[in-house]
This record gives structure tokens, sequence and C-alpha cells, in this order.
């Protein structure tokens, strides 16, 4: 076999072997793949009435892009979870004492946990079908709509990579207390518009606005005239926003695998 | 053929100290080298080491033949690793532990089954083949770990306190299981911190401590070295005391020491001293008589200079007579 070849079957394998933990464990992954949809309920069915009024009527239709920003979002926590527990296990001394390539274990949990992500956005998307959401979409902007969540979710995966490597478990906590005022200081649930003149501008700033933004854009809900220049701006941000937090985690990420190695 | 381990100089310090000092070790292949240490002495960095988990600071280290740091992915190919603390992949059953080890050493998909399979089977784990090993005793964890580390059979073996937290039957199976694979031609290199497990399976040992290697030897050019056992008499009547470490005193092979009511007494060999002294007291009516060995944490002071006191302070071990 080739050296890429190896890399690729090594990853494989180990992308297999996380895949193999959803099945021993199906409970466990089952209520990570429902959690974004309780809280989808939450918003829409308690909240949704007194804030559809706020935002002009179908909450759904507003919420749903939010909603899966939030799901893409979600899978930073999973992957900075997985990478700590797993640096603390003796397994990954027993994998960096096999003939395998050092990066199988990270580009392992990186391809099972972009599947992840893709089945929980899925279960999301269809559970918003199923309560009527009905997004109205040409080929083009369903792909730029998968695309600018995969690309956030990529962004989250280096992210969570390097957390997960220095944070360790108390770290893990503290950053999933963290993604909370994070989430909710965010265009995700809210229209930025209806906050504090002071706030907004922060919350327009969140990488998580402008991709939502960017989303309701595709999905019917334009930004109106009034709207921030950051908001204006949404498409454009939610691709560099992630591609900055890319060149910024890259090649963090990479560093402390390789500490990790000494 | 050059040795399954060489290591020369070795230095690796963590930020806060150093944990090898110096190290140096030799072990020729096909034998089964004990080394022994207390916590701290550097036994888990030394095999993160030679098992190319860790780059040392300064020194070489040749495994198989092969350099550890230039030749990493070589020596990866002819070693097992079996840490201090069990490594296998607890969310998986026993046969996926077992199948995932065989893929990524390399085994296609049906080579790396029927080797797990014959690997449960061999190692008694085929009833629980298909559970989860976070469901496994401390004893069958520790199997299904010898297991992985033998999917695709190693030159050199390494085992990192391999009995620490078994029952005296998990012990052995553990222990047989060494002596299997050394008798098959692997070279094996186990690390403890009980002088009897160096004993019961090492051809030679040697003795870590503060990061060097302070002393070498077959168990028992060290144990003769570690000086021999103690008896620690006790008279039903306190005032006894003087008069039986008199009587004693014929028989010892050092000073004899009273405290708190107990005689202490060195023996050279306990199989023939120890009736000889049994036989000079009779007359004498004892509350207690027990054997004391030397524990590792002693030898190791006494070798380290740290303290000659220590040897004399007896362990509380008491051993079956
Ligand atoms: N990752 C680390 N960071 C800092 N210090 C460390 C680290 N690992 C080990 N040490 C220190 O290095 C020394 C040697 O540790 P090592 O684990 O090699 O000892 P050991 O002989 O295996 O001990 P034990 O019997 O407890 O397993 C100890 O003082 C330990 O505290
Ligand atoms: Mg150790």
């Amino acid at each position: 076999m080739t050296a890429v070849g190896t890399v690729v079957s090594d990853v494989w394998t180990m992308a297999g072997r996380e895949v193999l933990h959803w099945r021993n464990r199906p409970g466990l992954k089952v209520f990570g793949w429902l959690f974004p949809v309780m809280l989808m309920g939450m918003f829409t069915a308690l909240l949704g009435g007194a804030l559809g009024q706020a935002s002009g009527g179908d909450y759904l239709a507003f919420v749903m892009p939010g909603v899966l920003t939030m799901t893409a979002f979600f899978g930073l926590d999973g992957t900075m979870a997985g990478v700590a527990a797993e640096s603390e296990r003796g397994v990954t001394d027993r994998f960096r004492s096999l003939p395998t390539s050092g990066l199988a274990v990270v580009g392992g949990r990186c391809a099972a946990d972009l599947l992840d992500s893709v089945v929980a956005l899925a279960v999301v998307a269809a559970t918003g079908l199923v309560f009527g959401w009905r997004p109205d979409l040409t080929p083009a902007q369903a792909l730029a709509v998968v695309g600018l969540l995969l690309l956030l979710r990529f962004a989250m995966l280096f992210a969570g990579v390097y957390l997960g490597l220095k944070a360790g478990p108390e770290g893990v906590q503290s950053v999933q207390i963290a993604v909370w005022p994070v989430l909710f200081l965010s265009s995700v649930f809210v229209d930025t518009a209806t906050m504090p003149g002071w706030l907004a501008p922060v919350a327009d700033a969140n990488p998580l606005s402008a991709t939502t933004t960017a989303l309701r854009g595709l999905l019917g809900f334009p930004v109106g005239p009034d709207a921030s220049w950051l908001a204006a701006h949404a498409a454009t941000f939610a691709v560099v926003g992630p591609l900055l937090l890319l060149v910024l985690f890259v090649p963090l990420s990479t560093s402390a695998w390789r500490a990790g190695r000494r | 053929m050059p040795p399954a381990i060489a290591a020369s100089a070795v230095h690796k310090s963590y930020p806060a100290k150093p944990a090898l000092d110096g190290f140096d070790l030799e072990v020729p292949r096909g034998t089964v080298h004990g080394l022994l240490g207390p916590n701290g002495a550097g036994k888990t960095t030394a095999v993160k080491i030679m098992a190319t988990l860790l780059a040392p600071d300064a020194g070489s280290v040749r495994v198989a033949g092969h350099d550890t740091v230039t030749e990493g992915a070589a020596v990866r190919a002819r070693i097992g690793l079996v840490g201090q603390y069990a490594a296998v992949d607890e969310e998986l059953t026993g046969r996926q532990n077992l199948v995932l080890f065989g893929r990524l050493s390399r085994l296609g998909r049906r080579d790396a089954v029927r080797r797990a399979a014959e690997l449960l089977d061999r190692f008694g784990l085929a009833e629980a083949a298909d559970r989860r090993a976070g469901t496994y005793s401390g004893g069958m964890r520790r199997r299904l770990d010898l297991a992985a580390a033998l999917v695709v059979a190693p030159e050199v073996l390494f085992v990192d306190e391999p009995t620490t937290g078994l029952d005296p039957a998990g012990r052995r199976e553990v222990w047989d299981t060494v002596r299997a694979l050394r008798d098959g031609g692997t070279t094996v290199l186990l690390t403890t911190q009980y002088l009897e497990e160096a004993d019961a399976l090492a051809d030679r040992v040697s003795m870590l401590a503060h990061g060097r290697i302070v002393a070498e030897g077959t168990p028992a050019d060290l144990k003769a070295d570690l000086g021999g056992d103690r008896v620690h008499l006790t008279p039903r009547d306190p005032a006894d005391a003087a008069r039986l470490a008199a009587l004693a005193r014929p028989h010892a092979a050092g000073p004899v020491e009273t405290a708190d009511g107990v005689v202490r007494v060195p023996l050279t060999d306990r199989a023939t001293d120890l009736p000889r002294l049994a036989a000079a007291l009779t007359d004498l009516p004892l509350a207690d008589l027990s054997l004391h060995a030397p524990t590792l944490d002693d030898v190791f002071l006494h070798l380290t200079g740290d303290g000659a006191e220590a040897l004399a302070k007896t362990n509380t071990v008491k051993e079956k007579i």
C-alpha cells in the first residue's frame, strides 16, 4: 500500500471505531442527535408564540436556520469532549505504539465527528419538515446552505481538537458552560435588532450570527433594510469567520497534537 | 544479532524534575528482564521512551536493532506494549478491540477477525468476547490487554506493572503468559514494584532509583545484596526481652535490636538459621514470632544511600513461614 493509502485506511479504521462506539451504546448517541431537536421544540412551542410576534409571524421558519447553525456549533462540544477523554485513556498510548500513522487517531475522530454532525443536521431538518417548515430552495441555494453549515462545523472540529487537547476534563466543563452565552448572544433565536443598542453589535459580530443570518438570507428570511452593516454582509462573514477560525486553530491544534507525542 | 534493547545515557526531564538521569540498559534477545523500582522511579517513563511514545532529551535507545527516535516506525512494527493502566477501548467489546488492533497493525480484515478469535480462546475470553470491555473484571481486562499486544507476535514486549491490582489467580495467569511468550522466543521487559514478581519471572533484574540503574543482576544476586530476613520475637512477658535477645545473639547475622518489646534478629539464611534459633528458645514462652523480608523501599534507600537506618527498620510485610 502507498503511504497515502495506509493513512486513509488507518483513518477509516479509526472512524469505524467511533461508529462502533455509537452502535454499542445507541442511547447516548440518539440522545445527542435529539438534543438540538429538544431545544428547537422548546423554542418553537414554548417561546415561539412570544418570539414569533417580535419577528413577524412564522417563528419556525425564522428559527430553523438558527437551529441548524446551533447544531453545527454543538459539534464543538462533541469533538472537544471526545478528544479530551481520549487523551486521558491508556488506549491512546497503545495506538501510538502501533505502526499506525500518527494522524489516524485525530483523523478518524474528525471523520466520525463530521458524520455525526451530518446526521444531527439531517434529524433537525427532518423534524422541521415534519412540523411544517417549507424552505423554498434552488439546488444551488441548498448546496450553499449545506456548505456554510459544514464550513462552520469544520472550524469547530479544529477548535475542538485544540481545546480538548489543551483544556483537560475541567476545561471541557468550562467550555461546555461557555457555549451557552455564545449561543444566546447571537441571532440564532432572535433578531439582534431587538437587543439593547449596545449589545446588538456584539451579537452581530458573533460568527454564529453570520452563519445564521446568511442561512436566513438563503432560506427566504432576508434581513430588513435597517440591519447593521455586519448583518447586511452576513454571507461574506459566514465564510470569512470560519476561515479565520481555521487559520487560527489548524496550526494550534496541529502543534498541540505534536506536543502530545513528545 | 543486536540485543533486543540497548539504552545508553538516557535523560528525560519533565518540567518539574528529571525522570530519567543517565539510564542504561541492555537486554539480550529471548530473555525476560525485570525493571524494578518504587513509585516514581521512572519505570513508566523508561518504557514509554523504549516504546517510542516519548523522545529522550539525550542519550539513545535501540530496540530490536532500530533507533527509537529516527526509526520509530520500524520499532513500532516490532514491539508490543502493555501499559501500566489497561489500554483497551472500554466502549468496545473484547472482540472489537482485538480486531481493531489487528487492523491497525496492518492485518487484513479477515486475518484480523481470525486472529482475534484465536486470542480470545487462548486467553479464556471467548465467552465474554461480545461484551463491552468496560464490563470486564480487572483480571479479564488485563488479559485482553495482553492479548492486544500479541495480535501480531512482537519481537520485544513491554509490560508495565502487569499484575498491580490483580488477585493471586489473575497474577498467576499473567505470569504463565509471560513465561509462555519467553519460551516462544519473545523478549519481555517487565516493570514491577514487587521483588517477588521479578524473582518469579525475570532472568535478570535492574533496579531503578531516581532515574538511573543502581543495581543489576540475577534475582538471586540482588537478594543477596539486600541483606537477609529478620525474625521478630515477642516474649510473652515483656521483662524477658533482654534474656531473649541474649539467647538469640549467637544465631544472629548482625546486631540484635529490641524496640517496643519486640526483639529483632537478622538472619543470613532463614532455612538453616530459623530452626536453630527456634531450638534455642524452647524454654522461653513467646507471644509471637514472625519473619520479615526487607521491602523494596528499604533496598532502594540502602542502595541510594538515603539512609542506612532504613534497612534496620524492618517492614510490616509478614511472610508465611
Ligand atoms: N507527564 C508528567 N509530567 C510531569 N512529571 C511526570 C510526568 N510523568 C511522570 N512524571 C514524574 O516523573 C517521575 C517518574 O515517573 P514514572 O511514571 O516514570 O515512574 P514509575 O516508576 O512508573 O512510577 P509508578 O510506580 O508510580 O508507576 C515521577 O516523579 C513522576 O512524578
Ligand atoms: Mg509507572
